[in-house]
């Protein structure tokens, strides 16, 4: 039997990704031996030091765990602590917020597929070099993003680490008039929207498919953002609060971050394509006219092409938005009378990057006596290395600079949030 | 003619404070002086590339004060004119985000949105972890290049006395 040569792939430093992590890839021939994604940013403990607070201090606190996605933790957050109060939202409250995660989609999808992981498929290093190439494409993704900086902007108070999420509500609402003065802007972008999805739908894709199990927030009425039922494309059907029977987070020695499982073992994902795969009927025409232009039906396997359906997410988006603007009266007081008591509150929500899950104990002064939280990317981590597995194994005889490339590309198509997760990847490849 | 002089950081992270820093004592030093400097813009930024590109539009002179990579040598001040060449990489490593200083110069650069005068002005820094303290270094090289952009800026712009000056603009910066 001849030996068979063997290499290692390191990705010290992984680029394009929300925070500092690293990749590993161990090769004997073309079979994959080893695969790691390390996560060595430090663990930030939110959850221990958000314990003594005051409820109503938690939305701003937990708006810093992320730069990209703080609404969706403000969300998550005034959500569960409402449940835990027995607080009921203003319908127009419910609105705003749902316009309110419109901005952060935006910003974070536009973010993505324009400046993150485009690149990869027209084979820059990064936006940079893509933009002395593509400067009218890289403006376009440039003036997205900021529509949604617009939004997050007049509904936060400031683009980064918005300040008006209240348990109950906002701490101001916003009126009609500065609403639509969004609407030219939004049209725009809805215009921007679908040319991205047809640009990005003629990107060349990798033929890989996985069996995956898809976990998103469903609701009967509407494509998800704040409500709904955990549920999964194999049977899982769950209230938030059953979230912890059901996900387990498990320490990995290579990796700050947890992995959450499903059933003790099982890997899933959460994201634009669980949310696109379980609720392509709750999307609006516009945008499933524009996923089956683009060829995409559900079900989407190919990761590579999550890059389409963020894109048809920012359709979604955008024209969410200019509905909830139409739609929009102001409410009768910014936020819900709230009383303290001793009670447990658990919530989900759709960050951009997929299902966030918080729970909160409160005491009868309402302070806070236990927290979890569990970030979209923890839940990704373990189908990340099972892709790279699978992937690997596929182009385990290319070059090791090819390999690394598209390693790198695999993990980007989760567009991980390393930083909630505990920031850039590095990729070791080892051949023997 | 109108200046913005954007101080970059973060005051969370030691040594990344400096261009926040800087911008601040420029601020109190124009106050000092009791002058109102028409055209002039002072304002802090994260350093979060697509915000300091949006933070340049509309001016035609850019300063920008951030903190650089550690090199042996804190403290150490350099400044780069960005027309001149691109910004190295090993000077300004990607932020958390990988969008940082350098990505948003070589980003206009690249789309032809370079201000008439892009100026950064770059800190080497020692410790950036979370919670430390500014590094004595950083902490000596602050008002000396606070007074720098002072004295550059002030040439261009027209000064208004808000009251009775007490001193010439130079002389008062000798003192400070």
């Amino acid at each position: 039997m001849s030996k068979q040569p063997s290499k290692t792939i390191k990705v010290e430093t992984l680029a394009r990704v929300e925070g500092e992590g690293a990749l590993y890839v161990k090769l004997k021939g073309d079979q994959v031996q080893d695969v790691k994604l390390k996560i060595y940013e430090p663990p930030r403990f939110f959850e221990a030091f958000l314990r003594g607070r005051h409820f109503s201090e938690i939305p701003d606190i937990v708006a810093r765990i992320c730069g990209i996605c703080p609404i969706a933790y403000q969300m998550s957050a005034v959500h569960a602590i409402e449940r835990a109060l027995g607080v009921e939202i203003d319908p127009s409250v419910r609105l705003l917020r749902r316009l309110f995660y419109c901005g952060e989609w935006m910003e974070s999808h536009a973010l993505h597929v324009y400046m993150l992981h485009a690149p990869d498929f027209l084979g820059y290093p990064d936006a940079i070099a893509m933009a002395r190439d593509h400067q009218a494409i890289v403006q376009q993704g440039l003036r997205l993003k900021k529509a949604g900086n617009r939004i997050v902007a007049l509904m936060g108070g400031r683009e980064i680490h918005p300040v008006s999420a209240a348990v109950g509500g906002f701490y101001k609402t916003p009126s009609k008039s500065a609403l639509r003065e969004l609407v030219d802007e939004l049209t725009w972008a809805l215009d921007a929207s679908l040319a991205t999805a047809r640009w990005v739908s003629g990107f060349d894709f990798p033929d890989f498919e996985q069996d995956y199990e898809f976990v998103s927030l469903s609701h009967p009425g509407e494509y998800p953002f704040n409500e709904g039922r955990i549920e999964s494309n194999r049977g899982l059907d769950i209230d938030a609060s059953e979230y912890e029977e059901n996900f387990t987070e498990q320490h990995v020695q290579h990796s700050n971050a947890l992995h959450s499982v499903l059933r003790g073992c099982d890997s899933y994902m959460v994201g634009p394509m669980a949310r696109f795969n379980l609720n392509f009927d709750k999307l609006p025409d516009v945008a499933q006219q524009a996923a089956r232009d683009c060829g995409l039906q559900p079900p989407c396997l190919n990761p590579f092409r999550s890059i389409v359906v963020r894109a048809i997410e920012l359709v979604f988006a955008c024209h969410e938005a200019l509905r909830v603007i139409r739609e929009y009266e102001p409410p009768a007081t910014p936020r819900a009378h709230t009383t303290a008591r001793a009670s447990t509150g658990w919530a989900a929500t759709e960050a951009p990057r997929g299902l966030l899950y918080h729970r909160y104990g409160l005491d009868q002064d309402g302070l806070i006596a236990s927290a979890k939280i569990v970030p979209p990317t923890s839940q990704n981590q373990k189908r990340i290395e099972e892709d790279l597995w699978h992937f690997v194994g596929q182009i385990a005889t290319q070059p090791s600079e090819e390999i690394t490339w598209k390693c790198e590309q695999a993990v980007r198509n989760y567009d991980p949030c390393i930083s909630c997760a505990t920031h850039f990847l590095r990729l070791h490849l080892e051949r023997h | 003619m109108a200046w913005r002089i954007i101080g970059c950081g973060n005051l969370d992270r030691g040594d990344d404070a400096a261009g926040l820093l800087v911008v601040r004592r420029l601020h109190a030093l124009i106050e000092n002086l009791g002058v109102e400097i028409a055209g002039l813009e002072i304002m802090e930024q994260s350093g979060e590339s697509f915000s300091l590109m949006d933070c340049r539009t509309g001016f035609e002179h850019v300063i920008l004060v951030d903190a650089t990579a550690p090199s042996g040598t804190p403290g150490q001040v350099r400044v780069w004119n960005a027309h001149a060449g691109r910004l190295p990489e090993e000077v300004f490593p990607c932020s958390t985000h990988a969008f940082g200083v350098r990505e948003a110069v070589e980003l206009a650069r690249a789309m032809n949105r370079l201000p008439q005068t892009l100026l950064i002005y770059g800190i080497e820094g020692k410790q950036f972890s979370l919670g430390a303290p500014l590094s004595p270094e950083v902490e000596r090289a602050v008002v000396p290049v606070a007074k720098q952009l002072m004295m550059r800026v002030s040439d261009s712009l027209v000064q208004t006395s808000r009251r009775p000056p007490r001193g010439t603009l130079s002389g008062d910066l000798g003192r400070w």
